[in-house]
This record gives structure tokens, C-alpha cells and sequence, in this order.
């Protein structure tokens, strides 16, 4: 049995604007997905803003209900059995909400600890070991108001655990946290994984979902187009090149303009600060330089390099719908 | 967890839950504040009022009303903007998706409230005794005291029936504000029912305080309060077993209709 199956789910939001004619609008966040994670699985949750991440996995955590579809975790369904699910699955958002702010951070866990019926003997004990796991002992006593975005993170996080649950639903856990922080914060989200918790996490930060996960989904305008493990789908993109051109003053077409190049598998123009580079990926191991340089349209050149493909270009690839199949 | 055990730990949970907001309540600057001060604003206009006519009667029915009439804008606007807060604060929604059921966690959120209503009824009597030199003169102290804590109790499961609402609808925490005022006057603590049109008695009557009101004075006279503490209390036991039934369906309809968090 998969601890995370999800069958055929839809979500639609109704939203009305106006205050006297209100129009109704209903979205389609979530339009027909499927996925399953395995025990012990890291699995990510990956795709642009608005794709339908968030969405997933508040049906998964049982704070909205599917429009359509079915969605079980650990074997119960989450339309059916709700509190059943909810001892036994543990959530954490990024950002800076969900938080007790006239609370210390000590008495913000204690209140989740007694909402998820810690037991009483060992709530102190328990509590103790999370704010170090965190890196917030010594802070403890403090009310959250005064705490900075990474610090109030890491407090979300050991507010998850508190009840040491089988299953953690993390979105974008790592948001706002520093590097060495979100280091630490990735090694202790392995170490949950090792130590055989399940666990579907979302982000945005391409290198971590390689770092982390053992099986990724991409999801892109409330559908998945593409999953596996992240060799997978680096394979999926390309078995050939990404070249790294940098440009100044390049116009928008040049990207097209690469893109209709034989052999050529996707390009994008990015910004980097003040130099444009075009990254192109090619499905050969055929070299492509020449043929980009020649249809520059004046545009000034950088350094060129070429790399191995990461997933964040597969990334790239599959959610601008250049990637072939 | 097994159903007994969770049962048997419910105690505890209530308390925690009681003292934490009751700190937060008490933390909050501005919030503590305008527990304690807008009802003595409310007293201060109320008697000033009724100290034109400088009939004592008057004046003690002035003051208990002003104590009571606090409690009640206090408890009905923070009721409700309380989950509101959370809404945006984001805890909301962690409370929800907490195994323990809502109305347990809303259950002691009101009890707080009402905890700080009695302080702030306290403070009234006190500021009119101070202030205006009017002391209340109790008869019957023992059943004048049980009047109070039952009257605020029972507004407090007004707001936690209120609140239960708030879950469900985004922009229910108004329906407080909108209850402040007609309020006053529906619950009789400034002026007597009778004065009401008729139509409006069976609205009154299901309010629990008005009851508590009329036990409060009942017994602050030496009468009988205890007819009418009965049906306060009861009033008040019928918003928590209403709260308390509708609450799953409440949350139900929330999740289906999204209403839960804000993004
Ligand atoms: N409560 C709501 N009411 C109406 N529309 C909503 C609501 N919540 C989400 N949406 C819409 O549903 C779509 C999917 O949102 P969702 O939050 O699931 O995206 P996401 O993949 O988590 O994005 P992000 O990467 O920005 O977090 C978006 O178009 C969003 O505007
Ligand atoms: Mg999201």
C-alpha cells in the first residue's frame, strides 16, 4: 500500500469580485492528478507559482475537501476520515505566518503539543530536543514577534514534528531561510527520510529538490507533466549539452530564434543582473554554437560555456512546454 | 490515541489552551486595554447620563447595566475578530488541521475571553464606586456573584457559538459588530424590556443575557434570581451544544468552500 495515493483529484475554487454586481469565477487549481509515494519516499512536489502545489497538499492535510477524485494517506481517505489522518500526518508552510505572536516560541509548541495530545510527561522533553534539532535553544523563552523570518521557519518546522508523525507535508519549508541555515534544514529533512518518515516537500530552489528528493513530480497549470526520479527526468530533456551564452542587449526573439534551430531542444533568454544569458539545450551531442552566434541580431557577447544539464533546466523545459516527447 | 484517552486528557487541554490566549489576551497592548477601558468608557457615558436624574434606583440600575453591557460589546466584537485574527495570522488553519476536535480549541478561546470580561466587570463596579461614588448594595451577595460568573459565562458561549460561524464565513466577524449595539438594548441593560416593542421580547428571551441581566439585579435587590439564572445558564449550555453539534458541518462546508485560509 502507498502511504500517499492521490487518484484523479480536482479542485475548483469559486471566487466572486465586485461588491454590488458580483461576478462569479471558479479556477480549476487542481484538474485531474495522480501520484502515489511510497514508504520511507522523499517525494517532490515541484512547478510554477499557481501551478496547484499549495492545493495538493491542503487536500492531502485535510483543510480542503476535493471537488473531485479521491486522495488517501495512509491508507485512509481524507474526504471520509478526516481527524484520523490529521493525528498522523504532520504540515509545515514557508513563510512567516502560523504563528502565536505574543507567544514565546516555548509556549507556541506547547499549545500545538497539547492540540495534538502529546503526552503530558513527555511534551518537555520532546519540545527540548526540537528547538535544538532547529537551532533555536536559548531562544525559547522569547515571544515570536521578535523573531526573524529564518528563526520563525525553524519554529514552524519542530511545531510539525511535534507529534513525530509518519507522514510530513513540507511546502516550501526552506523559503526565507539562510544558506547555511537552509543547509542544515535539508540535511535534518534527509535525516527524517533515513530515519523512514514519508514525505512530499514542494520548493522552488531546483538544486534542492536534487539534492533531497527521490522522486519528483512536476506539476504545471494543475496537471502532472512529468515525473520520476531527478535523473529521469534530466534524461527526459536532453542527453546532450546546455550551453550558457552571455548577452548584452540582446532582443526578446533571440530566444525564439534559437529555439527553431535544428537540433536545438529549448532556449530561454534569463536576466542575470545586468547580463542576459541565453541558455540553450541541445538534443545532440552535435555543437550548436555556431549556428546560436549567427542569429544574435547584433547583440553584444559574454563569456560562453557549456554544462552538464541540470534539473532545474529540465525543469525549465518541461513547464515552458518546450521539452519534446 | 484511543477515544477514553483523549477524553480523559481533555481537562488539561482546555486549561492550556484557556491560559495561553488568556495570556495573549492579557500581552496584547492595545487589546488587554480596550477590555477594560471601553467598558468603563461605556459606564462613564451611562452614568453621566443618568445622573441627571439623580434617582438612586436609577442610577444602580445605570451602573449594573454599564458593567454588563461592556462584558457584552467586548466579548461580541473580540469573539469573532479573534478567529478572524487567526485567519490572518495564519493559525487558523493550524488549529483545524489539528487532531483535536475545533470545539474544544474554541471552547477555552471563549472561556478566556469571558475570564477577561469578569475582570473588566470587576473594574466597572469599581470605577463606578470610585469615580461616582455609587456602590451597589447587594442583598443577597452569594447568588449576586453566582449571577455575574454565570451571565459572563454564558456571553462568552454566545461569542463561541459566533465564533464557530467564523470559520465557515470569511466575513462573519462583522456579525459581532453588528450584534454590539442592537444588543444593548435587546439584552435590557440600560433600559428595562418593557419599553421594547413587543415584537422584540421573543429575540430577547432567547439571548441568555438578558437573563443573566435580570438575575444580577434580582439578587442585587434581594429577589429571587434564580428562575432567571436557570434560563440564562440553560441558554448559555444550548449555544455550546449548538456550537458543538454544528461545528464538524461548519468545517466541512469551510473545506469545501475554501474559507479556512486566506491564500
Ligand atoms: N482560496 C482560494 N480561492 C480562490 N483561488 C485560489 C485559492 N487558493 C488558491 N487559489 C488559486 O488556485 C491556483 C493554484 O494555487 P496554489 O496555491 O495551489 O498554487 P501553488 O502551486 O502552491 O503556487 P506557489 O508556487 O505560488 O505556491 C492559483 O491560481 C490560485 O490563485
Ligand atoms: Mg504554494
Amino acid at each position: 500500500m502507498s502511504v500517499v495515493e492521490v487518484t484523479g483529484l480536482r479542485r475548483i475554487y469559486e471566487t466572486s469580485t465586485g461588491v454590488l454586481r458580483r461576478r462569479h469565477r471558479t479556477i480549476e487549481a487542481v484538474h485531474d492528478v495522480s501520484f502515489s509515494v511510497e514508504r520511507g519516499e522523499l517525494f517532490g512536489l515541484l512547478g510554477p507559482n499557481g501551478a496547484g502545489k499549495t492545493t495538493t497538499i491542503k487536500i492531502l492535510i485535510t483543510l480542503l475537501l476535493p471537488t473531485a477524485g479521491t486522495a488517501r494517506v495512509l491508507g485512509i481517505d481524507v474526504a471520509k476520515d478526516p481527524r484520523a489522518v490529521r493525528q498522523r500526518v504532520g504540515y509545515v508552510f514557508g513563510g512567516d505566518r502560523g504563528l502565536y505572536e505574543r507567544l514565546s516560541a516555548w509556549d507556541n509548541l506547547r499549545y500545538f503539543a497539547e492540540l495534538y495530545g502529546v503526552e503530558p510527561e513527555r511534551q518537555r522533553a520532546r519540545i527540548q530536543e526540537l528547538l535544538e534539532m532547529v537551532g533555536l535553544t536559548g531562544r525559547e523563552r522569547e515571544r515570536v514577534e521578535g523573531f526573524s523570518r529564518g528563526m520563525r521557519q525553524r519554529l514552524h518546522i519542530a511545531r510539525g514534528l511535534l507529534h513525530d508523525p509518519e507522514v510530513l507535508f513540507l511546502d516550501e519549508p526552506t523559503i526565507g531561510i539562510d544558506p547555511v541555515g537552509a543547509r542544515a534544514l535539508r540535511g535534518t529533512i534527509a535525516t527524517l527520510a533515513t530515519a523512514g518518515k514519508t514525505i512530499v516537500l514542494t520548493t522552488h530552489y531546483m538544486f534542492e529538490a536534487d539534492e533531497l528528493c527521490g522522486q519528483i513530480a512536476v506539476i504545471d497549470k494543475g496537471a502532472i507533466v512529468a515525473r520520476g526520479t531527478p535523473a529521469d527526468l534530466k534524461s527526459l530533456v536532453t542527453e546532450g549539452n546546455v550551453v550558457e551564452i552571455e548577452l548584452y542587449g540582446a532582443p526578446e526573439r533571440v530566444a525564439a530564434d534559437a529555439r527553431r534551430l535544428d537540433g536545438v531542444q529549448s532556449a530561454t533568454l534569463e536576466e542575470r543582473g545586468h547580463v542576459q544569458v541565453l541558455v540553450v539545450q541541445s538534443a545532440t551531442d552535435v555543437d550548436i554554437t555556431p549556428a546560436v552566434l549567427a542569429c544574435l541580431h547584433g547583440a553584444r557577447l559574454g563569456r560562453i560555456s557549456s554544462r552538464e544539464p541540470t534539473l532545474e533546466d529540465a525543469y525549465v523545459a518541461l513547464v515552458s512546454g518546450t521539452c519534446p516527447d | 490515541m484511543s477515544r477514553l484517552k483523549r477524553l480523559g486528557r481533555m481537562p488539561r487541554l482546555v486549561l492550556v489552551v484557556w491560559w495561553l490566549h488568556l495570556r495573549m489576551l492579557a500581552v496584547s497592548a492595545f487589546g488587554g486595554l480596550m477590555q477594560i477601558v471601553w467598558p468603563l468608557i461605556f459606564a462613564t457615558s451611562a452614568l453621566l447620563m443618568f445622573r441627571v436624574t439623580a434617582d438612586e434606583q436609577v442610577l444602580i440600575y445605570a451602573t449594573l447595566g454599564a458593567a454588563a453591557m461592556g462584558i457584552w460589546s467586548a466579548m461580541a466584537t473580540t469573539a469573532s475578530n479573534m478567529l478572524q485574527a487567526q485567519r490572518w495570522a495564519g493559525t487558523l488553519e493550524l488549529i483545524v488541521v489539528a487532531p483535536t476536535p475545533l470545539a474544544v480549541i474554541l471552547l477555552p478561546i471563549a472561556l478566556a475571553m469571558a475570564t477577561v470580561g469578569m475582570a473588566s466587570m470587576g473594574a466597572t463596579l469599581l470605577w463606578a464606586g470610585l469615580v461616582f461614588g455609587i456602590t451597589v448594595p447587594v442583598a443577597s451577595p452569594v447568588e449576586f456573584v453566582l449571577s455575574l460568573v454565570v451571565t459572563v459565562i454564558a456571553m462568552a458561549l454566545l461569542g463561541f457559538l459566533l465564533s464557530v460561524a467564523v470559520v465557515r464565513y470569511r466575513t462573519a466577524w462583522a456579525l459581532g459588530n453588528v450584534l454590539e449595539f442592537p444588543g444593548w438594548l435587546l439584552c435590557g441593560f440600560l433600559v428595562p424590556l418593557t419599553l421594547l416593542p413587543g415584537w422584540v421580547t421573543p429575540i430577547s428571551y432567547l439571548l441568555a443575557p438578558t437573563w443573566g441581566m435580570a438575575a444580577i439585579r434580582e439578587s442585587a435587590a434581594g429577589g429571587d434570581p434564580w428562575r432567571a439564572l436557570l434560563f440564562c445558564a440553560g441558554l448559555g449550555l444550548a449555544y455550546a451544544a449548538i456550537g458543538g453539534l454544528i461545528s464538524e458541518a461548519v468545517l466541512n462546508s469551510a473545506r469545501r468552500h475554501a474559507t479556512v485560509s486566506l491564500t
